[in-house]
This record gives structure tokens, sequence and C-alpha cells, in this order.
């Protein structure tokens, strides 16, 4: 990002947080937790810590961050290197991320970027300008991704509460900034347990590492009886009710399975696995010592907020998480993906001058897709 | 500490406080060294560590027949040779005698532990409950035909095994709880059974040898011997590696895809397969043939010449062979452990 990009998003992030700060969680125990912020174009600081909400107005103020971050642990001194910070425990959390789940829109809204030559594309072909290998993809989210990672989310919501018996008041969503989900689960029996640990829970919630026995299909001699009813709860009652469809099927179904015998129902799981598997990061619930975007703050990948959702359902990232200001600026902008933000639409742009609304102008240039002109 | 009654310290003499338990059956250490009534019963400790490191539990005559011990003159002995076996063991001070001890006398506790929780009721009480309640602060539950654990408390300990059926994806996982049958509940503590039990051996300092007792410590420190493992100087090793050292030490099964991590990487690090071959000698199917051919083959010395390599992070996390600390550090191969700075 040139200098004077930088200037104004820095400005735009700037009025931000000088005007929403009601919209910036600082999350419970805060005394006890590490925070880290970026700058543009320079490195990362961490190993922060921060008292009340004042100081982290003030850290905000000062620094215009273009990221800012907050650990989902807690220690005892937070602000001292990792090794001496005595981890206490840390909340539960889970990424869940439109670019993992493999949808057919992608290649609708995602761009290629050449850094040498800085031509940008939205075909996949083989670069002819330059021959550079240095491509960076960007993507312009869709409603469908979306709606699809809203999904994932709900997938995730029953598990916590069905199988792991969490309090849905402990479970807190909120918009990544960008392309997904970020899921909090506070107070859970899970607080203390390690990387280890937490890594067989998201094997769990993936569906990863499923054997036949659990769903009742054995190498010798199956049994049918073993086979799971549709009201049981957990896996088998998920895996029941993808499988069979209906209750009138189940039948027919498991004499199926069992003729097809032992690996073809090892082939079957797969299968179901994309379907009921919640499509979480792994690496990002076995971390207990991260730094996780702090809700509230911009998404320097987007200028869009990591926001709260209270529904959902209903939610509209591209309406309720865009609060940069409406002062237009002229930009100049090859963005060959319509999007709409704020319910207006915007793009493509080939190369252009175009004078644009800073929420809309922010988009592009953080996304790479345009420049002050 | 648990109030028991005689035959159950007989299933379970690792409960039992030694010196109070001498004591009150009126014997002193010294005893047990020189009167000649009682030196068969330091033989049968001896006995009964010798069959725990052989591996094999069956050629120690035990006085405890089907769950029940067979008059009650034997319950003492029961207990005194294990006992006895300590006290034996601490003398030696041999670690890995006291781990195959140790693992045994789990396992010989886990038969007990099982059939009593089966007989059990409801009555959250009983003495199997609180076994795995005081010993490993595990809570559990009875529940119709099964024992109930909270998630977390399973996932602690499962995650020592390495058969897929115990990932908790492969249990029936309910309202916070993993169901488990009598036999998986005992199962799950085995380990850490073990490692109480080596607690009792290891703690503390060892003491002066006890006169009639030399015989037996001469004897089993060279029988020991036959489990050095020298060549391993595990100190800077990634703990996914520590851990297949340390399965083999215990003379615990190590998978396939395990002996093929611990061999891959220790090549890497250039020992030579005569070094790496005595690592094996432990695992409940050692044959030093087999053994020397199939790291030959690793190796590259023989078959197509081309050396393995050490399989990488994300492929032994798969195969539930990771344990990663931070120290890991984001490393993507066992062998870069302790080379990349923070
Ligand atoms: S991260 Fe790599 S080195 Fe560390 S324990 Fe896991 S496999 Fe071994
Ligand atoms: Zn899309």
């Amino acid at each position: 990002m040139n200098e004077n990009d930088v200037k104004f998003i820095e400005d735009s992030f700037k009025k931000y947080y000088f005007n929403h700060f009601e919209l910036i969680h600082v999350p419970e125990r805060t005394a006890e937790r590490e925070f880290g912020f970026q700058k543009f174009n320079s490195g990362m600081t961490r190993h922060i810590s921060i008292k009340d909400d004042k100081e982290l107005h003030l850290l905000l103020m000062k620094n215009i961050p273009s990221d800012v971050y907050c650990s989902n642990a807690y220690y005892s001194f937070p602000n001292l290197p990792m090794n001496e910070k005595d981890w206490k425990e840390a909340d539960l959390i889970f990424d869940i991320d439109a670019k993992d789940l493999n949808l057919n829109c992608r290649s609708n809204h995602t761009v290629s970027i050449c850094n040498d030559c800085k031509t940008i594309s939205n075909k996949q072909i083989q670069w002819k300008k330059c021959n550079s290998t240095k491509l960076e993809e960007k993507s312009l989210t869709c409603k469908n991704c979306i709606e699809k990672s809203k999904l994932e989310v709900k997938k995730l919501f029953e598990i916590l509460i069905e199988d792991f018996a969490i309090d849905k008041n402990d479970i807190h969503i909120y918009f990544s900034g960008n392309e997904g989900f970020h899921v909090y689960v506070y107070n859970s029996q899970f607080q203390k347990l390690g990387s280890r640990e937490r890594s067989e829970l998201a094997d769990y919630i993936l569906f990863n590492g499923v054997i036949p026995e659990t769903f009742g299909m054995k190498k010798f001699k199956p049994n049918r009886a073993l086979f799971p009813n549709f009201d049981e709860r957990g896996w088998r009652g998920r895996f029941a009710k993808d499988v069979f469809d209906s209750k009138s099927k189940r039948s027919k179904i498991i004499s199926e399975l069992i003729t097809n015998g032992y690996s073809s129902f090892q082939k079957k799981l797969e299968d179901v696995s994309t379907r009921i598997g919640v499509k979480i990061d792994p690496n990002v619930t076995m971390d207990i010592h991260r730094i996780f975007r702090l809700p509230g703050s911009i998404n320097s990948k987007s200028g869009l907020t990591k926001i709260y959702c209270k529904n959902i359902t209903k939610f509209d990232p591209f309406l309720e998480a865009s609060f940069l200001n409406e002062d237009t600026i002229e930009i100049i902008a090859d963005c060959p993906i319509e999007f709409k933000l704020k319910n207006k639409k915007f793009g493509p742009y080939d190369n252009e001058k175009v004078t644009v609304p800073t929420y809309a102008a922010a988009y592009m240039i953080c996304k790479k897709l345009a420049s002050i002109s | 500490m648990l109030a028991l009654g005689q035959d159950e310290i007989a299933k379970y003499p690792f409960l039992a406080d030694a010196g109070q338990y001498l004591k009150e059956q009126g014997f002193t250490l010294e005893q047990f060294g020189t009167d000649p009534d009682l030196i068969p019963l330091i033989e049968k400790a001896y006995n009964r560590i010798y069959a725990a490191c052989e591996g094999d539990p069956q050629s120690y005559k035990s006085d405890i027949i089907e769950n029940q011990a067979s008059n009650t003159a034997s319950l003492p002995r029961e207990v005194f040779s294990f006992l006895l076996s300590i006290v034996l063991l601490k003398l030696t001070g041999i670690p890995t005698l006291a781990k195959r001890f140790a693992l045994n006398e789990a396992m010989r506790a886990e038969a007990f532990l099982e059939k009593d929780l089966k007989n059990i009721s409801t009555d959250s009480n009983e003495l199997p409950i609180k076994i795995i309640e005081d010993l490993f602060s595990i809570k559990v539950k009875k529940h119709n035909d099964f024992f109930v654990i909270s998630v977390s408390d399973y996932i602690k300990h499962s995650i020592h095994f390495h058969e897929r059926e115990w990932k908790l994806i492969n249990r029936h996982v309910e309202d916070g709880f993993v169901f488990l049958t009598p036999h998986q509940t005992v199962r799950l503590v085995r380990k850490e059974l073990g490692t109480f039990i080596t607690s009792k051996i290891l703690t503390g300092k060892k003491p002066s040898m006890i006169s009639g007792f030399e015989k037996f410590v001469n004897n089993l420190i060279s029988y020991s011997k036959k489990f050095s493992i020298s060549i391993v100087d595990s100190g800077e090793y990634p703990p996914c590696i520590k851990h297949a050292i340390e399965i083999l030490e215990k003379g615990e099964n190590l998978p396939h895809s395990g002996r093929f991590m611990l061999a891959t990487f220790l090549l890497s690090k250039g020992r030579l397969v005569q070094q790496i071959a005595p690592l094996f000698k432990n695992a409940p199917d050692y044959n030093e043939k087999t053994t020397l051919y199939q790291l030959n083959h690793l190796a590259g010395t023989s078959g197509s010449g081309t050396q393995y390599s050490c399989p990488s992070c994300e492929k032994l996390k798969t195969q539930n062979l990771c344990f990663i600390i931070p120290e890991c550090n984001n490393i993507i191969s066992p062998l870069q452990f302790g080379k990349k700075k923070n």
C-alpha cells in the first residue's frame, strides 16, 4: 500500500475509532489478557496488557492500528514474554471462513493480483504478461459465501449445545470482518484444556478420524441392530438423519450398506463428513496462545468491522459491518467485480477514476484493488 | 486415604500405606530378610517383579482367584508380596524395572476394577468409583449399563491412546458427557494407574540395604541389563519422539507408524542402524533379524537404496503421534525441533 493510501485508510480508521468506541467490546477480565496490534506496512506489536476501556481507547487513538488483537487466554502476567506469562486458561474459539468451504461461487469473485506488474485479473489463466509467480488472491465475498458460512455456524452451535451442554448465553458469534465468523465459548468445562485436547475437540466437530464401527458397521458379520436410530443424540443421530433421509428408508439403506461392505462404508463416511462435519479451522481452536482479532475492531483486509451478531440468520455484513464514513473520495479503481455495501452497488471498474464514499473506497483499497488518485 | 477391607487391599495393594500396614500386621521389614519363614515372601515378591517385567503375568502365582482371595491366610501374603516388590524395586533403583512392574500391576488392578465396576449398584460411594475419583480426579457416574464422565476429563486421558476408537468422535457424547463401558472406563486410567504406582516406587530416598535382601536386589540389577537402552539421549528431542521412546522403554506396543517415525528421525540425526535396533528390543513382538532388515531398508542401505525421510508434523498429527508443545513453534517436521528461534 502506498503512503497516500495508508494515510487515507488511517484517517478513516481513526474516525471510526473516535466515533464508535461503544462498539469495541473490551473482553471480561481485561487485565489478564494479552493485547497486540499491527500498523500498516509494519510488524506485530504484542505482549501488551491493558487495564480498561480507557487505556484501550488511548492505544487506538495513539497508534491507529490496522488490526487489533486480544488473547483468548488468561494469564497472570500478560505483558511478559510467552514462557513467563503463566497461562491460566483460555476461552474456546472457532474460526469459520468461507474460503475453506470449497464453494463454487469462489471463482466468480476471486481476483489475482500480480505483485510484479500490478495487473489484476479475475481469470484463472496462466499469467502471460510478466510470467511472475508472485500472485496474490483477493476475494470480494459474496452473499452465498456468507450464507454458507452461517450454516456452518449453526451446525457448530447445535453441537456445542446438544453434545457439550454449553449454555447458549455463553456462545458469542461475531462476523470476522472479512469472509467468515468467529465463535467464542465462555465458562465451559474446556477452559483449562491444552492444545492437544482442543485439537481432539476440533476433530470431533470436524467429524475427523471416525471409524465405521461407531456407526454399527463391522468388518465381519455386521449386525443391523448396531446401526444408529433417527432419534439418537450426537453424531449417530446426525449420521442417521443424513444417510437414511427418512425413517421409512432406514431398513432398506442399512441392507445396502451391509451389502456394499466395509471399505465402501469408509468412503461413505468421507462423503457424509463433507456434509455434516463443521468446517472450522482446527489450528485456531487448538491454539491456546493466540491473539485473536478484537471484537469491534476493523479488519484491514476489508475495512469492515468484526461485529457481534445478535441474530445470525438475519445478519447481513454488507449492511451491518460497514462503519466507515460517507465522505466521498476520488480513487483509481481496478476492481473487476461488482460489490454491494450499505445497499449501494459499486463496480466493476476497469482502471478508472471514480468518486465513491469512504467505506467503499477503503474496501477496495484494503483489497488492493484501488488506490488514491 | 480410603478405608479398605482386607480383600480390597489384596486387589488394590497400592492403596495401602506400606509402613502402617506392616505395623498393623506386627512385622518389620528386617524380619522378612532374616526370618526363614518369611523369606519365601521375598521370593514371591521377586517372582512378581520378574513376571511383570517379562510381560508374562501368568507365571506369577497369585493367591487371588476369581476376584476373591483363595483363603484368609493368603490375603496378607498377596499384600506383602506387593509391598516387598516395592521395597526391592526401591533398593534396586532402576526406573525401567519400576515402570514395567507398575504397568503390569496397573493392568492387574484394572482387571479387578473392571469386575468391581460391573457389580456396583448406583451408589457413587462404592470403592471402584471412589478409587477413580480419588486417584485420578475423574468424576464418574453410573448411568444404566454405562459410566459417564465429562468430555474434558475424557479427552485429558484419551489423547494418550493411539487407537482411533478412543477418539472422542467415536464415542457416544451427550450433554457434555461421554458414555463408557466398565472396560473402557478402567482402560482410560491405566496409564495414570501405572504412573501412580511408579511414583510409589520412585519417589522418596533410596533406602539403605536391608540384610537378606541383597541377593534379590543384585539379581534384579543384572536382570535389568536386558532392558537398558543407552544410546538415546532424548534431551533435545521433540515430544513426539520422546513419547515414542517412552512407550518402548516401558515395553508397550508402539504402532508401526510410530516406529517408522522414530527410526527415520534417528537415522536423519545420524544414528546408525546398529544403534537404533536395541531401542525396539522391549517391544512385545521384537525379532532382531526383522528389525535390522527393516531399519536397513529405511536407511537405504538395502533394497531400493533411497533413505526414507521423517514424516511431517502434519502427517504425525493425523496419526495421533504428535504431542505438540509451545516449543514446537510452527515447525513442519520434528527434525526442525529446537532449531527455530522464537
Ligand atoms: S509439532 Fe511436530 S515436532 Fe512437535 S510434537 Fe508435533 S509432530 Fe512432533
Ligand atoms: Zn462466494
